[in-house]
């Protein structure tokens, strides 16, 4: 028997409110799973339910319908053992960057949070600038201080949702990278969300693109057979990266196109 | 440079306006008998800190001030937190907190005065019902925009209730307690002052209405620089602890890059 998968979806939906009565459905019928040490992308349209199939996931929201398990067991409450890396900024401001990585160690009590939080700064790269506050960094810096708070509590699976979207070309392949060698040390469960083809390929092991909203499900799978270790910038010259890329974008292409149609009528 | 440059035209400003109120009162212009003279104004005040006989007084009104200060902003702090973050509590008061804010409070001082005396009390309440409005409706609504991710954040993290009380809404909150402070030491300086004003032995407002029984415009003027200058250094106190205690926020465009 296959060891349990660290994240499994089971036929999840979710429905909202909309704003001129009625509902609103997101995501629809959605099975998926993450086996432990695997690391996942999910790629759609924007607005397709990306955010939502994370939050599910996080147990921040709960879903009209379906299961969610983590490690075998059912989701009650909070994913108490997922790490959540947001899409927009999440640190509080008025704590100092090494304060904000020590938030989680300081909840939870840790009595060596002192030495982890200076740990994992210098591990991000980020060890002269514990004591700046977040407005004093730039994008790329703030997105490593979120990325070392959520580390800090080494959590068993992590969910990033569009982590680097806002970042610049070259920064944004500079946190791909150590994304992935901070990744190789331990090999945690990992479902990553993005718009971008390109870098749901050049991390991932398996990419799942969703199909346009509403009612957005999953519409391929695709295994990502590239060696690792890899850099996200090379990795994109070989042949088999461009191979897949064209083979999922054709998946993807007509979902985009959708989104557009619908957006137009 | 800049900054001291400025300064300079600001002291300007305010001699050329003592210079005109001058002029036009000695040329008859304006009568002196309503609108006084500058240096006789000048000369109360300076006789009132020589003799050392503004000091109880001064010290009364200040008092009052502080008090419905310190009382109004922490009611406010504790109202404002405990309403925006209890639904139902809300929900249930919204309609009262809407009258008794539109309420002109200030027709409340003499009655006040019944229930509290002609001491001080009667002026802190009247003070505290101003400045708790203003903190109140500050936190009530800066909590309520906490940012959603900030929250959803520190939950992942682990945070409790009491945890997010603490880490994410209390000093969220306090950030805007102090935008709103400014406001609220002005309006705390009102309440004292009128509540002197409709009855009291002491305090700088009662001086302004014995002046105004015996038609001493002067002294009136005189009363009423002594509070405006306590007000500029009470705002200026607010502004010292703003910049210590709020270090965290990106300077904004009018900040000073001393
Ligand atoms: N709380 C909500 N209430 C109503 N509609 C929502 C809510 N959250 C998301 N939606 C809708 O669900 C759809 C999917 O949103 P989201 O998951 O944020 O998309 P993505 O992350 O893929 O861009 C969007 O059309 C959005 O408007
Ligand atoms: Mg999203």
């Amino acid at each position: 028997m296959s060891p349990q998968p660290a994240l499994a979806l089971h036929r999840v939906s979710c429905r909202f409110d909309a704003r001129g009565g009625g509902t609103y459905v997101a995501i629809e019928d959605v099975s998926l799973s993450v086996a432990e040490g695997e690391f996942v992308a999910i790629v759609g349209p924007t607005g397709c339910g990306k955010s939502t199939l994370l939050n599910v996931a996080a147990g921040l929201l709960a879903p009209t319908a379906g299961a969610v398990r983590v490690f075998g067991e059912p989701l009650l409450g909070l994913n108490r053992r997922a790490g959540y890396l947001f899409q927009t900024d999440a640190l509080l401001p008025w704590r100092s960057v090494r304060d904000n990585v020590r938030l989680g160690l300081e909840l939870r009590g840790e009595t060596d949070a002192d030495r982890l939080a200076d740990d994992w700064l210098a591990r991000v790269g980020l060890g002269g600038h514990g004591h700046k506050y977040p407005h004093e960094l730039s994008g790329g810096m703030r997105k490593r201080v979120a990325l070392a708070q959520t580390l800090a509590l080494d959590p068993k699976m992590l969910l990033m949702d569009e982590p680097f979207s806002a970042l610049d070309v070259q920064t944004r392949a500079l946190m791909e990278n150590e994304l992935l060698a901070l990744w190789s040390q331990d090999r945690k469960s990992v479902l990553f969300v993005t718009h971008d083809l390109e870098e749901a390929i050049s991390l991932s092991d398996r990419v799942v693109v969703l199909s346009a909203g509403p009612a957005s499900r999953p519409v391929g799978e695709f295994a990502i057979d590239l060696p690792r270790p890899r850099d996200v910038s090379e990795i994109r010259l070989q042949p088999r990266f461009v191979e897949l890329e064209q083979t999922i974008w054709q998946a993807l292409k007509r979902e985009v196109l959708r989104t557009y149609q619908r957006a137009e009528a | 440079m800049r900054r001291g440059v400025l300064a300079v035209y600001q002291v300007l400003l305010l001699v050329l306006l003592f210079a005109a109120w001058h002029v036009l009162v000695k040329l008859e212009v304006l009568s002196a008998f309503f609108f006084g003279e500058p240096l006789q104004v000048l000369a109360r005040i300076w006789e009132w800190f020589a003799s050392g006989r503004i000091y109880p007084h001064l010290g009364i009104t200040l008092l009052e001030t502080l008090l419905a200060f310190v009382i109004g902003t922490l009611a406010g702090l504790v109202v404002g937190l405990w309403l925006a973050l209890s639904d139902t509590a809300s929900r249930l008061l919204d309609p009262y907190i809407k009258a008794v804010n539109s309420m002109p409070r200030v027709i409340l001082a003499p009655i006040f005065a019944v229930w509290f005396g002609l001491g001080i009390w009667s002026k802190v309440v009247l003070g505290v019902t101003l400045v708790f409005f203003i903190v109140f409706f500050s936190v009530y609504h800066g909590v309520r925009e906490v940012s959603p991710v900030l929250l959803a954040n520190a939950r992942m993290l682990g945070a409790s209730k009491r945890q997010l009380l603490r880490h994410v809404y209390l000093p969220s909150a306090t950030a805007w307690v102090f935008a709103s402070l400014h406001a609220a030491v002005g309006m705390a300086f009102v309440g004292a002052v009128i509540g002197e004003y409709l009855g009291s032995a002491k305090g700088v407002g009662y001086l302004i209405l014995q002046a105004e029984g015996v038609f001493d415009v002067n002294t009136v003027f005189a009363g009423v620089l002594v509070l405006t200058l306590c007000a500029l250094v009470l705002d200026w106190i607010v502004t010292l602890a703003e910049r210590r205690l709020l270090r965290w926020r990106p300077a904004g465009p009018g900040a000073a890059q001393s």
